[in-house]
């Protein structure tokens, strides 16, 4: 008898980031069972999803999916893709939607696409709130309703039911708004009896493609076996192999505890997790456990918008005002202040001084400045553009000409490397929810289905 | 004599954990040396908090994962990811400190 097996093709770490066609078409060759790509991330900070923007380019993005969808739709191989539009709110989703929509047009397509919007209302999430099913992950405040009514978008990472519910309808792509990484490479699996802890293990290393392989890559192609009591992990580049020690190494990258990884629902528990070297750059890994939680959590997601910034880039090679660096940036903040009549108008405005501290900030454990010359970026952030733009200007002019003690150079204190030297940056945000809610094991999110023939859409 | 940690590890690096947490990894080259490592309680939550100046409330976990012959030590980030004064959104340039421990 045959051992049963399952095949996942993951493209990309991160969907827009591109892959070699090369690479793509071994896995192509190797007949999978199903093409998922994992598009998002909070990690480029809270800008994206507060504002509703992708962090990635759509030109490439659309390349990448191109890929997928011609080839996932050619040989009838079902295509997930999470969190689109790297953000996963509702318009990330409608972004990603249109791109694909572009792709069905121009290729003559006929397939059916799932659709699941991700977002969580604000009222869901306020009688969550008064029903004490909100937590806090560890170091974020507590929610108010305040914060959740500044949030622009609030959205849910979502598991793999949801996107099971879609593939269950027969939908040839799936395409969800903010979805937990390893969902939408372990969803369909999961669906055909597969073990879910290794699924989502698998699914957590094949979210980042040839990251974990080594030399590793954000924009390569990885493929994963699923068995059925192992994965195997095997790069899809002669240039790339998994080890068990790159393997291993991944299962530490961005994570609190390498042992516990929570998710929707439950942990992947790998305490009694191992890798073999299979050789000819294979990894097979055994031993990870799905363990649900009592309760079924979500982790919310939302960023509310604290005002607006502009910078000026400059740098000084005085080593003068170098030696007293500390002290010159607190005169210029105090002058500020006595000159706008308003002795807080400085707490609006940063130094980043690279040379010094500008790299770790507050955890730079080196006191003492032994650069030549330093790079300074001054940054107002205010309620207003306009205030923004005024305080920076006043910045920049006052630093530029301060008479700071024992100067001797008197023509000026800052090189500019640009004119206009300050720049308008524009609204920024601040992550406002960062929080498990308890669902009561509701369902939350459907999906629809548009259907496209010879690339219309029905 | 004491030696530099670059000598037992192959990787020292910083990331963000989420918006609200940087974890540090050190990998090493060899399986004794993550014993010694271990044993010795070399990386240790005090001689954490003193290189980076933070509170020792501030480590939320300590790891040793031998798999990877690796120790991962979680902290709570000085700022959330992009809050005013963020200095590193992706949190990967923190790790130089770690270059000074000695075993």
């Amino acid at each position: 008898m045959t051992k049963r097996e399952f095949k996942v093709l993951s493209p990309t770490a991160i969907l827009g980031y591109g892959f070699p066609e090369a690479s793509f078409l071994r896995g192509i060759e190797q007949k999978p069972d199903l093409i998922a790509v994992d598009a998002g991330s909070t990690d480029p900070g809270p800008f994206y999803l507060g504002a509703g923007k992708a962090f990635t380019d759509r030109e490439f993005v659309k390349r990448d999916l191109k890929y997928m969808i011609c080839a996932g739709v050619q040989h009838k191989i079902p295509v997930v893709v999470g969190t689109a539009g790297g953000s996963g709110a509702d318009v990330h989703l409608e972004w990603c939607r249109q791109i694909i929509e572009e792709i069905a047009k121009e290729n003559n397509l006929t397939f059916s696409m799932a659709v699941i919007p991700c977002d969580v209302s604000k009222e869901n999430v306020k009688i969550a709130l008064d029903e004490g099913r909100i937590v806090p992950l560890a170091y974020v405040p507590e929610l108010t309703k305040k914060d959740i009514d500044d949030t622009t978008y609030v959205v849910a990472q979502i598991g793999p039911e949801p996107i099971i519910e879609a593939l269950k309808d027969g939908c040839d792509v799936v395409l969800t708004g903010r979805c937990y990484d390893p969902a939408c490479f372990a969803a369909l699996p999961i669906m055909k009896g597969y073990d879910p802890g290794l699924a989502l293990h698998m699914g957590k290393i094949l979210e980042c493609a040839a990251i974990a392989a080594t030399p590793g890559s954000g924009s390569d192609c990885a493929m994963g076996t699923l068995t059925e009591d192992s994965f195997i992990l095997e790069a899809l580049s002669p240039d790339r192999v998994f080890t068990c020690e790159s393997a291993a190494a991944h299962t530490l990258y961005e994570k609190t505890d390498p042992y516990h990884l929570p998710g929707p629902g439950g942990e992947i528990n790998l305490e009694n997790c191992s890798f073999k070297d299979l050789g000819n750059g294979r990894v097979e890994v055994k031993g990870s456990k799905f363990v649900p939680t009592e309760k079924f959590y979500l982790k919310l997601e939302g960023a509310k918008c604290i005002g607006y910034r502009t910078i000026s880039i400059a740098g000084t090679h005085d080593p003068i005002m170098i030696a007293n660096i500390d002290k010159v940036l607190q005169q210029v903040k105090e002058r500020i202040n006595v000159l706008s009549g308003d002795n807080n108008r400085s707490d609006n405005l940063f130094f980043h001084v690279y040379g010094k501290n500008g790299v770790m900030g507050s955890l730079e454990p080196n006191p003492n400045v032994k650069s030549h010359e330093l790079c300074i970026v001054i940054e107002a952030l205010c309620p207003t553009q306009d205030q923004a733009n005024t305080l920076c200007s006043v910045a920049r002019s006052t630093m530029l000409h301060y008479g700071y003690e024992g100067r001797v150079s008197t023509a000026g204190n800052l090189a500019f490397p640009f004119s206009p030297s300050d720049i308008t940056v524009g609204k920024v945000f601040e992550f406002s929810i960062y929080h498990l809610m308890d669902t009561k094991n509701e369902i939350l999110f459907k999906h629809r289905i548009e259907k496209y023939e010879q690339g219309t859409r029905k | 004599m004491k030696r530099n940690i670059t000598e037992a590890a192959k990787v020292i690096r910083s990331k963000n954990a989420g918006p609200y947490e940087l974890t540090f990894d050190i990998m090493f080259k060899t399986k004794e040396y993550f014993e010694h490592f271990k044993e010795n309680k070399v990386i240790n939550k005090k001689m954490f908090a003193e290189l980076y100046k933070i509170p020792e409330a501030d480590i939320m976990t300590i790891v040793w994962f031998a798999p990877a012959n690796a120790v991962k030590v979680t902290i709570k980030r000085p700022i959330s990811s992009g809050a005013p004064g963020e200095t590193d959104i992706y949190g990967a340039q923190q790790h130089a400190p770690l270059f000074n421990i000695e075993f």
